[in-house]
């Protein structure tokens, strides 16, 4: 394949220099071997090397490098240059401080993910292997605990814009039922009450985009509606 | 927090001058019943509706004595009243949401939820009236 060449149009923000964000429009050309976006954007930092933006493992499994490409959250790494319209259009994971470019402040994120308990709550003595579950105990796990946590869902999500510091978001709310499904865990209650809350799970309105975006396809919308449907046995 | 000990749920917040505590997270202890009424009432606004329109289709033709014969049968009055508590409960869940996602002044909020279930009460007396002078 011959070297091609690629328009992107990058949102640039440089707190310390930029009065206000602005959209910087460059062309790269790719050498035949950069298949992914992330390629192309480790080409355009070696041309212009003030470009930020964050990337690790590059084959989504670190979640580093996630950002809103042509309107819709996606791990740099693991989309295709060649399935994308140009410009190529990138811009920071939406609803989340920008900190420089294409780099977002989590902290309100995992703030969020740290309010549900992500660890696994018993406090029977350890046994002297393992804590053993059937593999239909363990089947259960699948589809919530593969999340990388790269913030594409719960930036992609209107209830979590519009209530960041209350509403969970999706994927602290598929990392609970991730404990909630988990049958060596022993806090079920205790992890219900913490949910049971007008914002805290029930700012989910079944909107989805979280579903749309998951570069893991998991599916938070259906481990909400899991969590509702534990706290109606609870209740009912 | 440590994993053993009893311990549950334990998130660090700046509590100001850079002194970090430890909270503890709870929820507000509701949600689920409106949340679930809300499907509910949805359901019994569904098949109200359905019976409705059997009952305006039965009928030879519309005017103001077929009208009120419909609605002074006592399961036609009692049909209506469950239905129209039915919408106005769901209405106070429903706009109850749109507060909550976009007004953030809390003392505004608290008059908007006010003021609405205010007149959603109100609204329910006033159908009470009007189904049962017929």
């Amino acid at each position: 394949m011959a070297n091609r060449t690629v328009r992107f149009s990058i949102y640039r923000y440089d707190p310390d220099k930029d009065e206000k964000p602005y959209m910087q429009d460059l062309t790269v050309e790719l050498e035949p071997t950069d298949r992914k976006l992330l390629d192309a954007l480790v080409r355009i930092k070696a041309m212009d090397d003030s470009l930020s933006f964050r990337r690790s493992c590059r084959e989504g499994v670190c979640g580093s490098d996630a950002m809103n490409i042509n309107g819709k959250n996606g791990l740099a790494c693991l989309i295709e240059i060649d399935s994308l319209t140009w410009p190529i259009t990138l811009r920071p994971l939406p609803g989340l401080p920008v900190v420089r470019d294409l780099i977002v402040d989590m902290t309100q994120f995992f703030k969020q993910y740290h309010s549900i308990t992500p660890y696994l709550v018993n406090n029977d003595p350890p046994p002297e292997r393992e804590r053993l579950q059937s593999p239909e105990e363990r089947e259960e796990l699948d589809g919530l605990y593969e999340c990388i946590l790269c913030a594409c869902c719960s930036t992609s999500c209107p209830s979590f814009w519009w209530n960041p510091d209350k509403f969970v978001g999706p994927a602290g709310l598929l990392a609970a039922y991730r404990f909630l499904a988990d049958t060596r865990d022993q806090a079920t209650s205790e992890r219900l009450d913490n949910l049971e809350d007008p914002y805290r799970l029930f700012r989910c309105h079944t909107i989805m985009n979280c579903v749309d975006v998951c570069p893991k396809g998991l599916n938070p919308t259906r481990a909400i509606s899991n969590i509702k449907d534990m706290m109606v046995r609870r209740a009912v | 927090m440590g994993r053993a000990g009893g311990q549950f749920v334990a998130d660090v917040a700046d509590w100001g001058e850079g002194m970090v505590k430890p909270r503890i997270v709870v929820g507000a202890h509701y949600g689920l019943m409106d949340w679930l009424l809300q499907r509910i009432t949805a359901v019994v606004m569904a098949i109200y509706t359905l019976i409705f329109a059997f009952a305006v289709l039965g009928l030879k033709e519309v005017n103001q004595a077929t009208w009120q014969a419909l609605f002074s049968g006592g399961f036609m009055k009692f049909a209506t009243f469950l239905f129209a508590l039915s919408l106005f409960y769901h209405a106070w869940v429903g706009i109850r949401d749109i507060y909550m996602d976009y007004i953030k002044p809390v003392a505004i909020r608290l008059v908007l939820h006010s003021v609405t279930a205010l007149l959603l009460i109100g609204y329910a007396g006033w159908v009470a009236q009007v189904l049962w002078r017929l």
